[in-house]
């Protein structure tokens, strides 16, 4: 019973930080039609930006703060320096400029930080187990990334649903020429859009920092969760983006702590204790295929033209 | 028409350059350049066959690495089990990128646009973590190939010369199967659904059964390159599989002119001469190398090809 609750915190924990990844890519994707695969650096700069900020400031919260500043800034002077030139290009011209960004940012980190790996340790505070249930504790940090999430999740979509910002980007969405025509600075939207997402790839890096080490490259393999998720979800859908990450959080977390003892029911121990780990890393994508057999737009198409 | 004969000219040298390449490493002694080159025309080789279904096919497939490991594997896992006949060794290693390429074509068809390129890409993830999952085949770890193919005679795959030469002759022989492919009834179906899939459709042609065809055709020439890279490594490792492998092999067919006949060659070649260079440059080599493909995508439109041909306009 505790590990169940445990591990289901955990996929939820996992899909929110998901959610933060894929809602700035789904964002840029949907709106700009851009394909960034460079979305994962900026996750990774955000970790990096944290531990160093945290390290010099020697406060956790003043780092966060700063290092989300400096991704939203890394973001904009990205957009304005090189991508912006990419809008209306084909989408794998996307794929090559946004891949040869990957390969600058590994670089540059390297250059800065070193090729080993950095910590960002946590504050006391934050480290103390909470009791959620009779029994069962739950520790503060991962509590935290999912209130913060959960928050940020809110708030974003208040702010395409509600605000007059969130309207014009669900416009730009539709039709650029014809928002374009009626005075809005498109320019300064979409660079205010992919700064948004960079700062929240950045936030979801800096979240899972003191989690894992920050290194070279962790933001590859959470790019390409984080695309199966807006895949998974539809191009463009933000609730989509949402249900998804949840949804791939789970499936993967509660994969990993349950398929090999359910494997072991039904294999002999040495056979599921080798198909487990491959069978569970494979599990997300084994659903994506299938989503994507039966429901060749994802399962939130976002409604455009 | 001069700027025709520009990028013809410079493929012939191009050519040209690859088949005295072995000359010129004995003469001068220097055997890395050969080393160096025969990792290029494999590479070369599966660049070329994901561009007959990027460039001629309009088909993104994000996923073409995973041929790269499933022909690797068979010859891997065949000399693990003591078959280390090429004529067995190859076989297998077509045969199982076909049946692979079958298996994720006809799913990932059903999709189109950006949504086949994230469905190709998730399945070669898979099948990265499937030899991941390969505990009695060295896992993540991956499989040393202690002995290369075997052609009893015929070719001496430990003979760095000899080997290159094999492997340029599959680089042709795909490359003369590609143009007989574009150039055919078949072929010209392909690229008609490449521009309007509709239309062709309205014609009476099967679109998915053409493009699936071609879908195997490509996956199949590209575990020839996996099975050859093994033999040049003596290793094959889940590695060889993984995303950003199949992003190389795409980044070589745009840096070298998508839909040329050997745009992908000269992608490659220059892909990884440039990243030797940088790399004996600084260690920090990447640096250079992103940003410079930023560029190319920014002013040079349809790469290497491309730029040779706007070259009679200059």
């Amino acid at each position: 019973m505790l590990l169940v609750v445990e591990q289901f915190l955990n996929g939820l924990q996992f899909g929110l930080l998901l959610f933060l990844l894929a809602a700035g890519l789904t964002l840029v994707f949907g709106i700009m039609d851009l394909v960034n695969l460079a979305h994962g650096s900026l996750y990774m700069m955000g970790a990096y930006f944290a531990a160093t900020f945290a390290a010099w400031t020697g406060s956790f919260l003043l780092g966060a703060l700063l290092a989300l500043g400096a991704t939203l800034v890394l973001g904009i002077v990205l957009e304005m320096s090189a991508l912006r030139h990419l809008y209306g290009r084909d989408h794998l011209d996307h794929v090559l400029a946004t891949f040869g960004l990957i390969l600058f940012f590994n670089e540059a980190v390297r250059l800065i930080w070193g090729p080993a790996g950095l910590a960002l340790p946590l504050p006391p505070w934050l480290t103390v187990p909470v009791p959620i249930l009779p029994g069962i504790h739950y520790p503060a940090y991962r509590l935290a990334i999912i209130v913060v999430a959960l928050m940020v999740a809110l708030l974003l979509y208040l702010g395409v649903m509600r605000t007059r910002v969130g309207m014009l980007i669900r416009a730009g969405a539709s039709n650029r020429e014809m928002i374009g025509a009626l005075g809005i600075n498109i320019k300064l939207l979409y660079t205010l859009v992919f700064g948004l997402g960079a700062a929240l790839a950045g936030l979801a890096g800096m979240m899972q920092a003191p989690i894992l080490t920050v290194q070279i490259g962790m933001g590859e393999n959470i790019l390409i969760l984080a695309f199966v998720i807006i895949v998974i979800g539809g191009i463009g859908s933000i609730r989509g983006a949402f249900l998804a990450a949840i949804f791939v959080g789970m499936i993967d977390t509660l994969g990993r702590a349950f398929l090999p003892n359910l494997l072991r029911q039904v294999l002999s121990g040495a056979a599921a204790s080798t198909a487990a780990p491959a069978l569970s890393s494979m599990l997300i994508y084994l659903l994506m295929a299938i989503v994507l057999v039966v429901r060749p737009e994802g399962l939130f198409p976002a409604n455009r033209r | 028409m001069k700027g025709l004969s520009v990028s013809k000219a410079v493929t012939a040298v191009l050519l040209a350059g690859l088949v005295l390449l072995p000359l010129y490493s004995q003469l001068s002694g220097n055997i890395f350049i050969l080393t160096l080159f025969t990792r290029i025309v494999i590479l070369a080789l599966a660049a070329a066959s994901l561009n007959l279904i990027m460039g001629f096919g309009g088909m993104m497939s994000f996923g073409h690495a995973a041929y790269l490991g499933i022909g690797g594997y068979a010859v891997g896992m065949l000399a693990q089990e003591g078959v280390g006949s090429g004529f067995i060794q190859f076989p297998v290693a077509l045969a199982a990128s076909a049946i692979y390429a079958l298996v994720i074509g006809a799913l990932s068809l059903r999709t189109r646009g950006v949504y086949f390129i994230m469905i190709t890409l998730a399945f070669a993830q898979m099948a990265y973590y499937v030899a991941s999952g390969l505990a009695r085949y060295g896992g993540d770890d991956g499989l040393t190939v202690y002995k290369r193919s075997d052609f009893s005679g015929l070719i001496n795959l430990s003979n760095r010369t000899q080997f290159y030469y094999l492997c340029l002759a599959c680089l042709f022989a795909v490359i003369f199967l590609i143009w007989r492919i574009v150039n055919s009834r078949f072929g010209l179906v392909v690229q008609g659904l490449r521009s309007n899939e509709q239309r062709m459709q309205a014609i009476g042609f099967p679109a998915k059964r053409y493009q699936l065809v071609c879908f195997v055709i490509s996956g199949t020439m590209c575990g020839l390159a996996g099975a050859l890279l093994a033999n040049n490594t003596d290793f094959v490792s889940p590695a060889v599989m993984y995303w950003t492998r199949s992003g190389d092999l795409m980044v070589m067919v745009i840096l070298g002119g998508m839909g040329t006949l050997f745009g992908p060659v000269m992608g490659a070649v220059v892909y990884l001469l440039l990243e030797e260079f940088l790399s004996q440059l600084t260690e920090y080599w990447a640096l250079i190398m992103g940003p410079l493909l930023l560029l190319i995508v920014l002013f040079g439109r349809g790469g290497i090809m491309g730029m040779l041909g706007r070259a009679r306009r200059g």
